[in-house]
């Protein structure tokens, strides 16, 4: 099993360690989800190592036609220090993997994706990569990746960084110093808060030196570091489908809410484009929706299935928990279209014999604050 | 952690405290540190069980968790000061974060079917 730069620090930290796409990672710390939940949602600022995810580094005048085949969102919209969330499609419309897309340069990009689907979406890069004149570099192992999320976000790391962050527009970039360290600073994040993420080199003595000097930046503010758990409750709460739960290989993105960065009439088409506008022109069977349950104490799970009235399955809850903020439980499910209209109530089986209403609501569940 | 010598413990993470005909039944410091924060306790009041069965479940941020009594008999009560504040199981597992009171059938299993504190520690490592 893998580690990253940040595995003796979580463990002095008292966290708790899981697996987690081939990584052990933290997945809480002593004060728990939900004290961790709230640091990051309630004017404070906590610090995610996600140096578990992977990087692909792109170069070549094929770049962006090479992308642009294997994504479904328009690479040719980013402009040098933009980024870009798009989805990694089969061609028969099923999600590889949903990943982001920086533009470094012309002729230059950065694809970011999860920890546990790396190894096949990089075979799927070098296999694709065949008929284009590019370059592809594997940068996972090389990069730290660590995620400052919460309204004081920006000012701990502007502490540390001449680059004016909050002149960095959502979802674009710089490339600058942190702590003296080169790093991609980028203003993106997967909790609906304001919030930063760095991108920069994994080698053990600099990335504990960025580590701590991130630390002793926001000690006024409170900076604390938060677990996988949280992190996934954050990400709920905002609606954002997490990959091996909400999408996979068997779920096309504009079952899964998706149509949003499926350019299907881009100038260069995608791998998937004639599935997915056939797909688009015979109508979604299924949708992936939002839900929420007014039961107290009635929590749906990933795999939870959503029944009819007889008690045959209709559809599958693939995210649910409570909601930190609201305390009520909401999730994430794929019910038939002809259900998926806000308001509509759901039956979902939370263990045999136990039935109970979900409503559907459109997330996020919780206002974001992330410009 | 902390794991009180009053008390007797099963392999399901339980601990048990027995008053007369009446047992006293919540989950240990070993096991909220492993379930992490609760947010709901589904025990039914009423629920009639016999030894090793389960009487309900303990709700977590991360996942959900079954109770397992030692003793068989009838829930006569459930914590019901855990309804706004679930959070006391994991802040005082052995005291204001009891789970249920069991109004034992048949008393003698409540010492045969758990163990005392030496053998529970040795069972989680500790």
């Amino acid at each position: 099993m893998k580690r990253t730069p940040f595995f003796d620090k979580h463990v002095a930290l008292g966290a708790k360690i899981v697996e987690f796409g081939g990584y052990e990672m933290p997945v809480q710390y002593p004060s728990g989800i939900i004290a961790e939940h709230k640091i990051v949602r309630e004017g404070g600022v906590g610090v995610f190592d996600v140096s578990h995810m992977g990087e692909f580094d792109i170069t070549g005048p094929d770049a962006q036609k090479f992308l642009q085949y294997i994504s479904v969102n328009d690479v040719a919209a980013l402009t040098p220090g933009k980024a870009q969330y798009s989805a990694m499609p089969l061609s028969s419309g099923g999600i590889i993997d949903d990943l982001l897309i920086y533009m470094l340069a012309p002729d230059h990009y950065m694809a970011v994706v999860n920890a546990g689907t790396q190894p096949k979406d990089w075979a799927h890069f070098t296999t694709q990569a065949a008929n284009y004149n590019v370059t592809l570099r594997n940068d996972s192992d090389a990069t730290a990746l660590l995620a400052i999320q919460g309204a004081k976000s920006l000012q701990t790391m502007q502490k540390l960084t001449d680059v004016k962050l909050a002149e960095i527009p959502y979802y674009s970039f710089a490339q600058g110093k942190i702590a003296g360290v080169d790093a991609i600073i980028s203003r993106t994040g997967y909790t609906g808060e304001t919030g930063i993420e760095i991108y920069f080199t994994s080698e053990p003595a600099i990335a504990s030196k960025v580590w701590d000097a991130i630390f002793e930046a926001g000690k006024e503010f409170g900076i604390a570091p938060i677990g996988l758990g949280a992190r996934d409750t954050l990400r709920l709460e905002m609606g954002y489908c997490l990959y091996g739960n909400d999408i996979d290989e068997t779920t096309n993105p504009l079952e899964a809410g998706l149509g949003w960065i499926t350019k299907l009439n881009k100038a260069t088409p995608c791998i998937a484009a004639d599935a997915l506008k056939n797909q688009k022109e015979i109508g979604i069977k299924r949708k992936l929706c939002g839900f929420i349950i007014e039961e107290k104490g009635a929590i749906a799970r990933h795999g939870h299935l959503i029944i009819d009235s007889s008690g045959a399955k209709i559809g599958e809850v693939t995210s649910g928990n409570i909601s930190p903020m609201t305390g009520k439980a909401i999730g994430l499910g794929y019910v038939p279209v002809a259900l998926s209209t806000e308001g509509t109530e759901i039956t979902i089986e939370t263990r045999p014999g136990k039935r109970v209403i979900g409503k559907i609501v459109k997330p996020p569940f919780v206002a974001p604050h992330t410009k | 952690m902390n794991f009180p010598e009053n008390l007797t413990y099963t392999k399901e993470h339980e601990w048990l405290r027995v008053e007369g005909n009446t047992a006293i039944l919540g989950i240990t410091d070993f096991a909220q540190g492993e379930l992490g924060d609760v947010i709901y306790l589904d025990i039914p009041t009423g629920k009639v069980a016999k030894a090793g069965e389960s009487i309900g479940s303990v709700e977590a941020v991360k996942t959900v968790s079954d109770i397992y009594t030692p003793v068989s008999g009838t829930v006569i009560e459930v914590n019901s000061g855990l309804n706004d504040a679930p959070e006391t199981v994991n802040k005082d597992p052995y005291g204001a974060g009891w789970l249920v009171k069991i109004d034992m059938s048949n008393p003698a299993e409540a010492k045969s079917n758990t163990m005392g504190v030496a053998e529970y520690k040795a069972l989680i490592g500790q």
